[in-house]
């Protein structure tokens, strides 16, 4: 057994963000264990990355290399990090809870008679790791009972980015073994969905609407609310899928990330990928008829009521003040 | 193309939510139930691919005795028949020991393709799909949003982050993790209804698939989430609540 690995993703030629957050819970939970932290780069060509982690404060940083590792395939990922983890043995392997290790790391711990506990907010001793439950209704506190290595994933904004934390770390490479026949699946170059004619992550102000709206024919209240306080239009899932917006104006994991310095949510219930792409905005405002909606933990101010009745008034409130 | 569908049915969106006694789960007699939404947009796109190349299209889904309801609504929906998996215990189980019971349930079967909603709105593991797979030694794809049937097998366009997209080759027997918005869902007609109720709907005990599991993930108790930020609420009617506001906005947190 050899302690705690930290998986980081690259995005753009660099380690990503939320690979950084990943590593800081993989610190938190080498402080609550008392094991060492390392970090693990993977794909085609890892030099770059591994030189970026190496000053990050891992312990030991490893370089999971293959030409067929580029571009990602899951089949790809997990043959190679299979053959890692059953090298190194850890008893924890931490990954960001991106869309790419959504796609892998419940494989990988299954081939390894494991399961990943994803999504993770927050860490405890023991260990013990939270998690959101029915969409931030609920949290929950998850245990490991086994003996195998512990695959957790910790979600974007949960773990605090150490900016400080600087070292020089030893630096391994890892050849895995990768038959191309074992990559079942073909992937396509990644493209836009449409072209983006509406810019949320430069808006100061915004106005995003969901469920709570009902209907497309209802969108107009929102609009004017949005025109009297000078703000774009927002939205969440939902009501993009439904084609009432465009999916441009989709704000959370898969749509937009923005913070503007002030963000209206009207009838969002707040579901973590929604709130994933707004929780930074300066000052949060929830209307919302239900009290327990989870966007209200995250508002700065909360008006629960109908929203039929608060956004119209809250219009004319504007206009009087301006 | 024989196509099983795994739905789950979950608590009601806006259903008011209490922690049962134990404080591992919520008071389940409490609660309505609906299918849980990403798994509706992978029964919608089953069904279409069905009305194209033809085929079946089998539901597949575990819990107690209630989930009859969601099953008969998929039924309604159009697909041909339906595998209840029978166990009490699914808030308890890892995403590993419930795809171990699916994947059982599905071996016999022997599908061309398997689709899955990408997230339940409950537990939200996220995971059955992807272990699916695992399980069943196929290839997956996970974040599906349209399935298009190719001479190899499948072309289907996966959702990356941040609003970018990446189209996806993979052979049959496959299993695809459905993201929800890609298809406008139907309703159920009223033939559909009618229909159902002579579809059949086979159940399984959970015991009787030899799918032991040992716990590998245990949820040991559930609170109220922590509050991030202290919420000022704001009272009174509509009128007063909108004038409170644009006063705080503007002087307080000096938005306006």
């Amino acid at each position: 057994m050899s302690g705690i690995w930290v998986v980081l993703e690259e995005r753009d030629g660099r380690v990503s963000r939320a690979s950084w957050e990943a590593l800081a819970a993989g610190q938190m939970l080498g402080k609550l264990t008392s094991k060492a932290v390392n970090a693990a780069v993977i794909g085609g060509a890892t030099e770059a990355l591994a030189t970026e982690a190496a000053a990050k404060g891992a312990a030991e940083v490893a370089r999971i290399e293959h030409a067929l590792l580029t571009p990602y395939t899951p089949d790809g990922y997990t043959v190679a990090l299979h053959q890692f983890l059953e090298q190194e043995k850890p008893e924890y392997v931490v990954f960001p809870h991106t869309y790419q290790v959504r796609d892998f790391a419940p494989a990988l711990a299954a081939r390894m008679n494991e399961v990943l506990i994803s999504d993770v907010v927050g860490m405890g001793e023991g260990p013990t790791f939270t998690r959101q439950l029915l969409q931030g209704r609920l949290a929950g506190a998850y245990s490991h009972p086994g003996s195998g290595p512990c695959f957790v994933s910790v979600q974007a904004g949960a773990f605090r980015a150490d900016e400080g934390s600087a070292g020089t770390a030893e630096v391994t490479t890892f050849a895995p073994t990768i038959e191309a026949v074992q990559l079942r699946t073909k992937p396509g170059q990644p493209f836009r969905g449409s072209a983006q004619t509406v810019d949320l992550g430069s808006a100061q102000r915004i106005v995003s609407v969901g469920r709570g709206i009902k209907e497309a024919d209802n969108l107009p209240l929102v609009q004017e609310l949005a025109a009297a306080l000078d703000a774009e239009v927002a939205a969440s899932r939902p009501i993009c899928d439904n084609g009432w917006l465009p999916m441009e104006r989709q704000v959370g994991s898969s749509g937009q990330t923005v913070s503007p310095k002030l963000y209206l949510a009207v009838g969002i219930s707040g579901a973590i990928q929604h709130l994933v792409g707004m929780k930074g905005s300066q000052c949060i405002v929830a209307i919302n008829k239900d009290a327990e909606a989870p966007i209200f933990e995250v508002a700065d101010y909360g008006i629960v009521g109908d929203l039929f009745e608060v956004v119209p008034a809250l219009t004319e409130a504007v206009k009087a003040s301006k | 193309m024989k196509i099983i569908v795994a739905i789950k049915q979950v608590p009601e969106r806006d259903a008011q939510v209490r922690i049962d006694a134990a404080a591992k789960w919520i008071e389940e007699s409490d609660v309505q139930y609906a299918m849980n939404e990403s798994d509706a947009y992978a029964l919608e796109e089953a069904l279409q691919l069905k009305e194209k190349h033809g085929g079946e299209v089998v539901v597949l889904s575990a819990g107690p005795g209630r989930v009859g309801t969601t099953i008969r609504e998929a039924l309604a929906k159009g697909a041909d028949r339906a595998i209840h998996v029978d166990c009490n215990d699914l808030a308890t189980r890892d995403a590993l020991s419930v795809a171990r019971l699916l994947a059982e349930a599905i071996k016999p079967e022997s599908p061309d393709l398997v689709l899955s909603g990408l997230q339940s709105d409950d537990l939200g593991y996220g995971q059955t799909g992807v272990i699916l797979a695992e399980l069943l030694g196929v290839p997956h794809a996970s974040l599906i949003l349209t399935v298009e049937k190719t001479d190899g097998g499948l072309k289907v366009k996966r959702e990356l982050e941040a609003g970018w997209f990446q189209e996806i080759e993979l052979p049959l027997p496959a299993v695809l993790a459905m993201q929800s918005g890609g298809n406008k869902l139907r309703y159920a007609t009223l033939m559909g209804i009618k229909k159902a109720k002579t579809r059949e709907m086979r159940v399984v005990g959970c015991d009787d698939l030899g799918a032991a599991s040992p716990a590998l993930a245990t949820l040991d108790n559930v609170t109220l989430p922590q509050k991030q930020k202290s919420t000022q609420m704001i009272e009174g009617d509509a009128k007063q609540a909108a004038a409170t506001l644009v006063e705080k906005l503007k002087f307080e947190a000096r938005v306006l």
